[in-house]
């Protein structure tokens, strides 16, 4: 099943150089379409309560590495994520890519096929290639169809991004010739010497942090984003921003606990800077991709928070976080896509007034605003929520901290929102620019209903991975940091019991 | 005797199609080049089936001075293999109509030179060594110089001579040391006296001859031949140099460092590492400011001369085998970007080297763009290229040993490298078109640059189980 949902997408990619431009676009719906609905059969099929690794396959050795594949929950909800936007990319670009079409579908194809692999792949190995591979086909996007000063930011892009993993591998070389195997499985309950976990934590750092991405190593990500076409910016944002924070939760947090544990203040310290600096620098951009790439970073700060806040709803926060922020950041994307290809600018102060003459567009909009702000009943509240509710007992000067990103993320969403959309008309050619299309609203609606969904009921994301959080949970209890924050869950029930007793 | 002649049937062959040929050459003249080319092709091939058999299990021959073991076997398809593809590439190049027509002696004179690799990864002897070297490089020089009429491709030859003679001279030297200081030129005897204890002869012996074989595979601080050599030789004769004699020269240090001196590992394990390291870091930023492809290429072939040796560093039948893995791959890169490199023809189908001439190659020329970005990903060892699993074997064998800094360390440098790879990709993908190209690819150069793409595709991956037991059964040949 999963060797098939990665085969049916390599296939179109290569079908897609063959074809017209016309026949490349619509394989390539086809492709992403069926690997969708493959994606929810797995989903359907998904044993909640089941065993923790579930269509498990095994092609047995290539050279170093094998070729096993399986699925926890947490790889569930992010193939998912991967499967469900990847037809709104293909939609997304299909009339503002009218150059080397085949090639841009046959990339895009290929970047689903690595996202899916690496969500999925259960060799370390396996999941180096796959994690690695992305950059290739990423690199030729921004380069190729990228906007005026693509060529930089391409590079920056690759290379940052491999410097980071170059480190990775090796401490997975170190780990292979320690445990003896490769099987991801296997090394999740391997406990490495604590003397190496901080080397090995580390390397794993230099590489998520960077796919992450993690303040100081966030440089490359504005650029990238600005550059990149559309769609390339959505599948940035919604799938391949997701890395890092799988990385952590596969990685770093099961295969190193005491290092996590030891390292917990670097990552509490950077991801509040990350949180404060990022989104003031959001609060006085001018160009809109670039506004919302800060906010991404201001979001996955949240993300690394929750994940190493060693409980329960910190994790569930953190996963709530990525999802969340891979619909609404790829949503937010695609509403910058939408007035850009009517006016291709991205400056801020050359819109306004969008709301009169594209009031549908100015309901979505508002909406994925929100979402992105974490107004209670979208997917981002939930996410925030848990996230810093599981921060608040590990550390409340982190979480203090990183709330106040809450408080400066709706002000430079309603800013953006105000300055885009109130307001009178000023320039003429806004005033002629048509209301959301067919295809358009095809594209944002779908996402509108998930993150609707997901704010309202979230139980339909967390149950597939709530066996897999208390797994990981217990992984790393031994080495879960006290926390500054006294009151306990346990404590404050017992005591009144006893009270009720001694008092009559 | 009859036993020793069977085991070198492979040179055997070599040097008598060698010596036939030339004779039809010279009775033949210019006219007689397509069917001695063909010919030539022939006894590769047929050199390559001579290797069943006694010449690849044999094992030591005439007294020790030459082994046919699985090792030399494996090196010698390789090498076979670029040289025959070497003379395969010739004739298109040389057909441009400025005087310096291909002539017969062309594919002679790389039979020669496979006669002498095939020697010196055989040699149980340094005499043997040292024969096979100066066979090989005799040969290659003149094919350096293949170009009378150009003064770019004299001057190569020339700078390859001197430069050669020089490495020559200092691997004599280290051979002289060695042999006064152990009594003996035989591998065998001469691991016997590193390992009787220290001496500051032997130790300067193996300097010398470390030095003189770096000169000959090009690693750094013996690489400054390299950039002139490949950038003043004819492009078909580059891409021969660039694989067959440094397949060659590197499976001949390795069996040298394990089989004679295995026992003073680490005395050249610090040369080694700082070899490869400087070959790795020099390779890599100084092709960063290259315009010409072939000094591109060069500057990459120090590079990967540097991950070779990476694996030899580990010492053990791991890092040896993937050493061999290391060098299969390389070899298949090279030689794909050289047929690449050979497409590149302006307007007038006067040959054009620069790296500009590749702008916008993936408009005019989309599935030759594909191939060479394909190469040039691999080359960087992004995954899932080949390159990377050869890059990861000889990481991994090294990590294995315990040279943990030593990985980290080619891992960094390995990213600086990419950045000149991908800007080959950018150039090609990115850049617009700067100019027509004249001619198609042959049939054969089509099927070859298609084959070599695929094998480092991730369809590569399938012969990796095949490869992997190949390059083991090498390995262990010299433990």
């Amino acid at each position: 099943m999963l060797s098939i949902m990665l085969a049916i997408p390599a296939i179109a990619a290569i079908a897609c150089l063959f074809a017209s431009a016309q026949g490349a676009r619509w394989i390539a719906l086809i492709a992403t379409l069926v690997d969708l609905v493959l994606g929810i059969g797995l989903w359907a099929n998904f044993d909640i309560g089941g065993p923790q690794w579930q269509f498990v396959e095994n092609a047995g050795s290539l050279g170093v590495f094998s070729w096993k594949l399986g699925i926890d929950g947490f790889a569930l909800m992010l193939v998912m994520l991967s499967v469900f936007l990847m037809p709104i990319c293909i939609g997304a670009s299909w009339v503002a890519i009218t150059e080397r079409v085949q090639e841009y579908m046959a990339a895009f194809l290929i970047t689903e096929m690595l996202m899916i692999g690496t969500f999925t792949a259960q060799d370390m190995f396996l999941f180096y290639i796959f994690f690695e591979a992305g950059l290739i086909p990423m690199y030729l996007i921004i380069g190729i169809w990228g906007g005026a000063n693509r060529i930089y930011a391409s590079y920056k892009f690759f290379l940052y991004t491999l410097l980071g993993s170059v480190l990775m591998l090796v401490a997975m070389l170190w780990m292979v010739s320690f445990s003896g195997t490769s099987d991801i499985p296997t090394l999740l309950n391997t406990d490495f010497p604590v003397r190496v976990q901080p080397w090995l934590w580390l390397a794993f750092f230099a590489s998520f942090a960077v796919k992450m991405p993690m303040w100081p190593f966030h440089t490359w990500l504005p650029d990238a984003h600005v550059q990149a076409p559309t769609a390339g910016s959505v599948i940035l944002a919604g799938v391949l921003l997701k890395l890092g924070g799988y990385g952590f939760l596969r990685f770093s947090l099961p295969m190193f606990p005491e290092a996590s544990a030891q390292f917990g203040w670097l990552i509490l310290s950077l991801s509040a800077i990350a949180v404060i600096y990022t989104s003031l620098v959001a609060l006085v951009q001018s160009d809109m991709k670039k506004l919302i790439a800060y906010s991404s970073v201001a979001h996955m700060a949240i993300v690394t928070i929750g994940l190493f806040a060693f409980n329960r709803q910190g994790l569930e926060g953190a996963m709530i976080v990525m999802l969340s922020h891979g619909l609404v950041s790829a949503a937010l994307f695609l509403c910058v896509g939408v007035i850009y290809d009517r006016l291709h600018t991205r400056e801020i102060s050359r819109y306004g007034g969008l709301a009169i003459n594209m009031p549908r567009y100015a309901l979505l909009f508002m909406l994925f605003t929100m979402a992105s702000v974490g107004l209670p009943g979208t997917s981002g509240f939930v996410g925030e929520f848990l996230s810093l509710a599981g921060t608040y007992r590990v550390s409340t000067l982190a979480t203090l901290l990183c709330t106040t990103g809450i408080i400066l993320g709706a002000a430079y969403m309603l800013y953006l929102y105000r300055r885009v959309v109130f307001g009178e008309i000023v320039h003429d050619d806004v005033r002629a620019m048509p209301d959301l299309s067919l295809r358009e609203i095809a594209l944002l609606a779908p996402i509108a209903a998930v993150v609707l969904w997901m704010g309202v009921y979230p139980e339909s994301f967390l149950a597939p991975m709530r066996s897999d959080v208390a797994t990981l949970q217990a992984r790393i209890a031994r080495a879960a940091p006290a926390g500054d924050s006294l009151p306990t869950a346990g404590k404050a029930l017992a005591t009144p019991v006893a009270h009720a007793e001694v008092r009559p | 005797m009859n036993a020793s002649l069977l085991m070198t049937l492979p040179e055997l062959v070599l040097a008598a199609g060698a010596i036939a040929l030339m004779l039809v050459s010279a009775w033949g003249g210019q006219a007689s080049t397509r069917l001695v080319s063909w010919a030539a092709v022939a006894v590769l091939i047929g050199a390559g089936i001579a290797l069943n058999g006694p010449a690849s299990t044999g094992g030591a021959a005439f007294g020790g001075l030459y082994r046919a073991d699985a090792f030399a076997a494996f090196a010698k398809v390789l090498i076979y293999g670029a040289s025959a593809i070497a003379i395969i590439l010739a004739p298109r190049f040389f057909a441009i109509g400025r005087g310096d027509d291909l002539r017969p002696e062309y594919p002679v004179l790389i039979l020669l030179s496979a006669a002498g690799m095939g020697m010196m990864v055989s040699a149980g002897d340094l005499l043997t060594l040292y024969v096979g070297l100066e066979l090989q490089s005799l040969a290659a020089y003149v094919l350096a110089s293949f170009m009378r009429r150009d003064a770019r491709s004299a001057e190569a030859g020339l700078k390859y001579f001197v430069l050669g003679a020089l490495a020559s001279g200092i691997l004599l030297y280290g051979i002289t040391l060695i042999y006064g200081f152990s009594g003996s030129t035989l591998f065998s005897e001469i691991a016997t006296a590193y390992g009787a204890g220290r001496s500051l002869g032997l130790t300067f012996g193996l300097v010398f001859v470390f030095a003189g074989l770096a000169f000959k595979m090009s690693a750094v601080p013996f690489h400054m031949w390299t950039p002139d050599v490949y950038e003043g030789a004819p492009t078909p004769v580059t891409a021969f140099f660039a694989s067959a004699p440094k397949v060659a020269a590197i499976a001949l240090a390795v069996r040298v460092a394990v089989e004679a001196m295995g026992s003073a590992t680490d005395q050249w394990r610090q040369i080694v590492i700082f070899a490869a390291l400087a070959s790795i870091i020099l390779g890599a930023v100084a092709a960063i400011g290259q315009t010409n492809v072939k000094r591109l290429l060069a500057y990459s072939s120090i590079n990967n001369v540097g991950f070779v040796l990476i694996g030899l560093v580990a010492g053990t039948q791991e890092g040896i085998a993937s050493v061999l893995f290391y060098l299969t791959v390389y070899l298949v890169m090279t030689l794909g970007s050289f047929i690449v490199v050979l497409q590149m023809k302006d307007a007038e189908g006067q040959p054009v080297e620069t790296l500009a001439s590749l702008a916008g190659l993936s408009r005019t020329r989309p599935a030759l763009a594909l191939a060479m970005a394909t190469f040039m990903f691999s080359l960087a060892g992004i995954p899932p290229l080949l390159g990377f699993n050869a890059k990861l074997a000889v990481f991994s064998a090294v990590s294995h040993a315990g040279f943990y800094p030593l990985a980290v360390a080619g891992f960094v440098a390995s990213v600086i490298g990419a950045y000149y790879y991908l800007r080959v990709v950018k150039v090609m993908y990115f850049d617009t078109p700067s100019q027509a190209y004249s001619g198609r690819a042959t049939a054969v150069e089509s099927v070859l640059v298609t084959l070599m793409a695929l094998f480092v595709s991730p369809v590569g991956w399938l012969a990796l189980g095949t490869l992997g037991v190949w390059t083991n059964t090498a390995a262990k040949a010299l433990f």
